[in-house]
C-alpha cells in the first residue's frame, strides 16, 4: 500500500517491500531505504514530538544530523531515548514515539555487543559527497591506502537528495560507480553508515561504525552492534558538507516548517512530498531548486518570499514558467497553525526592518533557508581556524592544516562542480611535500547552473510586535533547547559578551545537534544586540563528538567481566569448593574467609583465628607479590632501597624490610631472601606489587645503571601457603620427612630448599600471625598437589583454612602494621613503631634523609599504636576519629587521630584496634573517646601489641 | 590520541607510557651534608616553565625503558626524545 505522501517510483527506496511499524501507537508502513522521519513525511505525519519548555507542536525540520525537532525514544527493539528521527533507518517492527523533550533510558541492560578496530591509512577522507568521492579515487588511483568514510547506508551526499546529474549520469548512480571502483582496489576500506565524530592529536581520528542498528530485529547477536574506528591518518581530507541554515521568524517552530533542502531531499531520495501547499522563505538562491523541484512533483508553490529585493533572474524566469509568485524584499514574519503551519504571514523588510502591511498565504508546508554552513568540526577539532565570510554569513575554514585539508562545500563551495574540482585536487600533498606529480582525478562533467547572486544575511526577522504592539511571539533559536531570540537578548541584556558564556546563559547549542542549526545564528543576534563585528564575536568551539556517541560504543568490549583482569590464583578453584567468601585486593580474587553453612563471617573469622593460634591453620599467599633480583650487585641496589642492611644477609636467611620514598614515607614493606650470592626473592604487599617493581627499575634505570642487576617480577611463578600454628612443626614433619624442623636445625627467619609430598619446596621460617609459621613455596601448578597434601597431613590436627581476614586479626593481634590500610603516604618507620629495621650504619639510602628533617622530628607526629575500647564488644569502625574528652567540644574539634583497623579478637576474648594517634606512645596508658552516630566511646590506648608481646610463641 | 616516539621502540600510543616528572634531576651526592632547606628543594621542588622542558617517560606497556623528552608544555607538541644518560639535546626554539 503506498502512502499518501509517497509517489510510486520515485526516490531511492524499495517501494516494493513494505515495513511495517509504529509511531506514538498507531502502525504505519514505510521501506527499505526510509528513515523514520522520511516513513513519517510518506505518511502525513509532520508533528512528531513536543517541545521541553513550552510544550509546543514539534515536527520534522531536517532530513539528517542537524535535525534539532525531532527528536523520538525508540520503544522497541531496544529502548533508546532522545534520537533523530532524521537519521534512524527503518526497520520492520520499530516501535517508536514521540516524546515531550526526554526520553527514557533502558532499565535493563544493554544486550548488543559493542567493538574497536584500529587502523591506519595514507589517507583518509571523511564524506562520500562530490568532493570526497574524487578526493578517495585520486588517492586510490595513486596507490595510497584510502580509507573512505560517510555517515550514510549509500554514497553520494548531497547527490541523494538533489536532482543533479554528474557525468551525464543520475547522482546516486555515478556515486555509486565511483565506490566500485574504490571498492575493487586492494588498499581501500570504504566504510559507510560510520560518523568519524572527532579529530585528535596526530592525527588520529575516531569514527562509529553503526554495523546492525538499521537491522533492528534482525540484527544478528553475534555482529557487534557498533564499532569504534580508531584511525591513524598520514592525511586527513574532511569533505563533509554544508548544513542549511534555518531562519528565525515569530512562530516559526511549527510542523510544517522544513528545511528548503530538506524538502528537497525528501522528494528526491525518499519519493516524499512534505505538504501540497509551499511557500518559500528564503535569503539565498539555492531555495530556488527547492521551489521548482516541488512544484515539478506536483506541489503547488503558493509564494517564493526572498528576503532580498534583487532576485536571481535565471530563477525568477524558472519561477514564473511554473507560475510560482515571487515576494521580493518581504520576510515571514509569522505563522498560524497547531499541529500543523496553516498560513504564513510575510510583509516588505528593508534596512533590518518591516515596512508595510502583513498578507496572509495559505499552506500547509513553509520551507526556510537561510544560507548555508560549512560542516568544519573535525578541522576546528584539529585546531583549524575559522574566518568568518560576511557574503555568506558563514565561518569557513582557513587553509589547510599540515595534514588535513578540506573540500567541496564543507570548504566553502556553493556549486556542485566546484565541490568535485575540490575534491579532486584535495588528495595531493601540501606544497611542501609534493611529489612532482601532483595526484588528482579528472573532474567530471556537471550540468550548467544559473549564476549565484549574493545571499542576504538576516539572524532573525524582527517581531511585528516591537512596532504595532501586538502580542509578541516566540522566536526560536535553538528547538530543541526552546531556547529564542529574546533568551539571547536577556544573556547579552544581563552582561554577557562572549558566544560561549551566551551558550551556557542559553543552553543554545548544547542539545543533540550541537548547534549545527543554532549556533552561527546565536552569535549573529548576539553581535546585532551588541553592535559587534560577528567575525571578531566568532562561534563556539566544536568539540568532539560531532554526532552523540553512546557510552557502551566507547567502552566497546570492556566491560563486565572485560572491563579489568581478574587474577586467580592456582588455588582458586578449591576455594570456591569449600565454600570461600571472596574479596577483591588489587585485581586479585582473595578467600575473605571460609564460613561454613549457616556460619556467619565474624563467627568464621574467630574459629579461623582459633584454629591459627591454638592448632594448625594455612591460607593461600600466592598473590604476595614476588620480585627476583640477580646480579653482581644486587646486594647493593637492596640496601639503597630497603631501610635495613641487605647486602649482609647469607644464603638461608631471611630478613625483614621496609622501603621508603625519598620523604621518608613508607612505601612497602615485605621479606627477602637471599637464594644465592648473587639473587635475592623480595616479597611485596599483595597490592603493591606492580608499584614496587617500577620503583625499583625506575631506580636502577634512572640513577644507577652502572649497578649490575635485573629485576623479574615472579609473582606468578609460584605459589605460596602460610602453615601457621603450634602444629604447623609436626605437619611440615609429617609432609616433609627429609627435612629437619627442629627449631635450632631451622630456626626463625631462614629457608631451606626441601621436599614437600614429592614436591620440590622452598620454606620460609617467617611469621605474619605471631605463630610458628612456614610459608611453603612450590611452583605454580603444584600448588594444588600442595595443598591437597597439607590439608592431608594437617586433618589429625584440625588443620583449618582462613582467609584475608583472619591473616589481618592475628597480624593487628601482633601490632604488624599493613603498608596501605595503617599507613596514608604521611607515615615514617619510626611512626610505625619500625626504628628497628632503620640501620643506623649505612652512609645513606633512600628517605634517609629526610628522616632528620624537622617536621619528621615532631614529637606529635601520629605514631601507631593499639586501642582497647572501654566496651569490650564495640568493634569501632575503621576510620573513626580519636578525641580528647567526653563531650565533643564546639568545632573546630581538635583531632588526635583515626582507627586504622579495627577487629574482634578471639585470643583477647574482646575487641580491639589499632591506631595513628598524635604522640600516641606517650599517651599509652591514657582514655580517648571515639565520637560515633550513637554515641561517644571512651578507649584505651595501649602498645600496639597486644599478643604474646614476648614472642615467645613464633618458635612453637 | 598522542603519539610519543619511544627512543627504543618508535612512536606509540600515549596510553602507552607513564610520566615520571623534570629529568635532570639527579640524587645527591651526599644527602646528608644537605641542609634541610637544600634537601626539600630535591625532594620537593621542580620546574613548571611554560614552553621547553625535560621530562621523563616510561614506556610502560612496551619497552619498560625509561627515557627523557623535551616538550613544550604549550603545545603538549614533544621536541625530542632521548635515551637516559644522554645529555639534552639543543632544541631549536618553536
Amino acid at each position: 500500500m503506498t502512502a499518501p505522501f509517497r509517489l510510486p517510483g520515485r526516490g531511492l527506496v524499495d517501494q516494493g517491500t513494505d515495513l511495517e511499524f509504529s509511531f506514538d501507537g498507531r502502525r504505519y508502513t514505510g521501506h527499505p531505504g526510509d528513515t523514520l522521519a522520511s516513513a513519517l513525511l510518506a505518511n502525513g505525519v509532520h508533528r512528531v514530538a513536543t517541545g521541553i519548555a513550552y510544550r509546543r507542536p514539534r515536527g520534522i525540520m531536517s532530513a539528517g544530523v542537524e535535525e534539532p525537532s525531532a527528536l523520538v525514544q525508540i520503544e522497541e527493539p531496544f529502548p533508546e531515548p532522545m534520537l533523530q528521527a532524521t537519521t534512524v533507518e527503518l526497520y520492520a517492527g520499530l516501535v517508536a514515539r514521540g516524546p515531550a523533550g526526554r526520553g527514557r533510558l533502558a532499565t535493563a541492560a544493554d544486550p548488543a555487543r559493542y567493538d574497536a578496530v584500529h587502523a591506519h591509512c595514507d589517507l583518509l577522507v571523511v564524506g562520500a559527497g562530490p568532493a570526497g568521492l574524487l578526493a578517495a579515487l585520486a588517492g586510490a588511483r595513486d596507490g595510497q591506502r584510502v580509507v573512505l568514510v560517510d555517515d550514510q547506508p549509500r554514497p553520494g551526499g548531497s547527490l541523494l537528495g538533489t536532482a543533479e546529474r554528474v557525468d551525464g549520469l543520475p547522482g546516486p548512480e555515478w556515486a555509486a560507480g565511483v565506490v566500485a571502483e574504490l571498492a575493487a582496489l586492494p588498499d581501500v576500506r570504504v566504510l559507510s553508515r560510520t560518523t568519524a565524530f572527532g579529530h585528535y592529536d596526530d592525527d588520529f581520528v575516531l569514527a562509529l561504525e553503526r554495523r546492525t542498528d538499521h537491522l533492528g530485529f534482525d540484527a544478528p547477536a553475534g555482529t557487534s552492534r557498533q564499532r569504534v574506528w580508531r584511525l591513524r591518518a598520514r592525511r586527513t581530507v574532511v569533505a563533509t558538507g554544508a548544513h542549511e541554515r534555518p531562519l528565525v521568524f515569530p512562530d516559526n517552530d511549527r510542523p510544517g516548517i522544513m528545511l528548503a533542502g530538506a524538502a528537497r531531499t525528501y522528494l528526491h531520495r525518499y519519493g516524499v512530498l512534505t505538504g501540497r501547499q509551499a511557500v518559500v522563505f528564503t535569503t539565498d538562491d539555492s531555495a530556488y531548486a527547492a521551489a521548482t523541484d516541488l512544484v515539478d512533483a506536483g506541489v503547488t508553490v503558493a509564494a517564493v518570499v526572498d528576503a532580498r529585493t534583487t532576485v536571481p533572474e535565471a530563477w525568477a524566469e524558472q519561477c514564473a514558467r511554473r507560475g510560482i509568485e515571487i515576494r521580493a524584499g518581504e520576510v515571514v514574519t509569522g505563522t498560524s497553525g497547531s499541529e500543523r503551519i496553516t498560513r504564513a504571514h510575510t510583509a516588505p523588510y528593508a534596512g533590518g526592518r518591516l515596512h508595510g502591511p502583513r498578507r496572509g498565504v495559505d499552506c500547509d508546508l513553509l520551507l526556510v533557508s537561510g544560507g548555508w554552513n560549512p560542516v568544519a568540526h573535525l578541522y576546528s577539532h584539529a585546531r583549524g581556524a575559522l574566518h568568518y565570510d560576511p557574503a555568506r554569513g558563514a565561518f569557513l575554514p582557513t587553509g589547510d592544516l599540515p595534514n588535513l585539508r578540506v573540500a567541496g562545500a564543507a570548504n566553502g563551495r556553493a556549486t556542485l562542480a566546484d565541490c568535485l574540482a575540490d575534491g579532486a585536487q584535495a588528495a595531493d600533498a601540501p606544497a611542501s611535500t609534493r611529489a612532482s606529480i601532483p595526484v588528482s582525478a579528472p573532474v567530471p562533467a556537471t550540468e550548467p547552473v544559473p549564476d549565484q547572486t549574493p545571499g542576504l544575511v538576516l539572524w532573525s526577522v524582527p517581531d511585528p510586535a516591537e512596532t504595532d504592539g501586538g502580542e509578541p511571539r516566540p522566536r526560536f533559536v535553538d528547538l530543541q533547547r526552546d531556547a529564542t531570540v529574546a533568551d539571547v537578548l536577556r544573556a547579552t541584556g544581563a552582561g554577557l559578551r562572549s558566544v560561549e558564556h551566551v551558550k551556557r546563559y542559553t543552553t543554545i547549542g548544547t542539545a543533540h545537534d550541537q548547534g549545527r542549526t543554532s549556533g552561527v545564528i546565536a552569535s549573529g543576534i548576539v553581535a546585532d544586540a551588541l553592535g559587534a563585528d560577528i567575525a571578531t564575536l566568532g562561534t563556539t568551539t566544536f568539540r568532539p563528538p560531532y554526532t552523540p556517541v553512546a557510552f557502551a560504543a566507547l567502552a566497546g568490549r570492556d566491560r563486565g567481566a572485560l572491563f579489568d583482569p581478574v587474577r586467580v590464583t592456582p588455588l582458586h578453584a578449591w576455594h570456591t569448593a569449600h565454600g570461600a567468601e571472596f574479596e577483591n585486593v588489587g585485581q586479585w580474587k582473595r578467600p575473605r574467609c571460609y564460613p561454613r553453612p549457616g556460619e556467619s563471617m565474624d563467627r568464621a573469622v574467630l574459629r579461623e583465628c582459633r584454629a591459627a593460634r591454638e592448632g594448625v591453620a594455612l591460607m593461600d599467599g600466592s598473590t604476595l607479590g614476588k620480585v627476583s633480583v640477580q646480579g653482581p650487585d644486587a646486594g647493593e641496589l637492596l640496601d639503597r632501597l630497603y631501610t635495613n642492611l641487605i647486602s649482609t644477609l647469607k644464603p638461608g636467611a631471611a630478613r625483614y624490610g621496609v622501603m621508603c620514598g625519598v620523604d621518608g614515607m613508607v612505601l612497602d614493606d615485605g621479606t627477602v631472601i637471599r637464594v644465592a650470592e648473587e639473587e635475592f626473592l623480595l616479597t611485596t604487599t599483595t597490592g603493591n606489587a606492580a608499584k614496587i617493581l617500577d620503583w625499583m627499575e625506575e631506580w636502577l634505570q634512572t640513577e644507577w645503571p652502572h649497578l649490575r642487576v635485573t629485576l623479574t617480577s615472579v609473582t606468578d611463578h609460584w605459589v605460596t601457603v602460610p602453615l601457621v600454628g603450634p602444629d604447623s612443626r609436626a605437619v611440615l614433619a609429617a609432609v616433609a620427612p627429609d627435612l629437619d624442623v627442629a627449631n635450632a636445625a631451622f630456626p626463625f627467619m631462614t629457608w631451606r630448599d626441601a621436599t614437600v609430598a614429592g614436591i620440590p619446596a622452598r620454606i620460609c621460617r617467617i611469621s605474619f600471625s605471631g605463630e610458628l609459621a612456614y610459608e611453603v613455596n612450590v611452583r605454580g601448578w603444584e600448588g594444588p598437589r600442595l595443598w591437597e597434601a597439607l590439608i592431608a597431613a594437617g586433618e589429625p590436627y584440625g588443620i583449618t583454612p582462613y582467609g584475608t581476614e583472619t591473616m589481618h586479626v592475628l597480624r593487628a593481634e601482633k601490632g604488624y602494621p599493613i603498608i596501605g590500610q595503617d599507613t596514608d603516604g604521611t607515615v615514617t618507620p619510626q611512626d610505625l613503631g619500625l626504628g628497628w629495621a632503620v640501620s643506623r650504619k649505612k652512609p645513606d639510602f633512600i628517605g634517609k634523609r629526610s628522616f632528620t628533617r624537622a617536621e619528621n622530628l615532631r614529637p606529635d607526629r601520629k605514631q601507631l599504636v593499639g586501642l582497647l575500647p572501654e566496651d569490650p564488644s564495640l568493634r569501632l569502625p575503621e576510620g573513626a576519629q580519636l578525641i580528647a574528652t567526653a563531650a565533643v567540644p564546639a568545632p573546630p574539634v581538635p583531632m588526635l587521630g583515626h582507627v586504622t583497623s579495627s577487629y574482634r579478637s578471639a585470643a583477647l576474648g574482646r575487641t580491639f584496634a589499632l591506631a595513628l594517634v598524635k604522640a600516641g606512645r606517650e599517651r599509652i596508658g591514657d582514655t580517648l573517646y571515639a565520637p560515633l552516630e550513637e554515641g561517644v566511646h571512651p578507649v584505651r590506648i595501649t602498645d600496639p601489641v597486644l599478643y604474646d608481646k614476648e614472642g615467645t610463641r613464633r618458635d612453637g | 590520541m598522542q603519539l610519543i616516539p619511544c627512543p627504543w621502540c618508535g612512536p606509540r600510543e600515549e596510553a602507552e607510557y607513564h610520566y615520571g616528572g623534570q629529568a635532570h634531576i639527579a640524587y645527591p651526592d651526599d644527602p646528608q651534608g644537605l641542609t634541610d632547606q637544600e634537601w626539600a628543594q630535591y625532594v620537593f621542588f621542580r620546574d613548571n616553565p611554560k614552553g621547553p622542558f625535560a621530562e621523563r617517560w616510561m614506556h610502560s606497556a612496551g619497552c619498560r625503558r625509561w627515557f627523557n623528552a623535551v616538550r613544550d608544555t604549550a603545545t603538549h607538541r614533544l621536541l625530542t626524545v632521548y635515551r637516559s644518560g644522554e645529555p639534552r639535546p639543543e632544541v631549536p626554539t618553536p
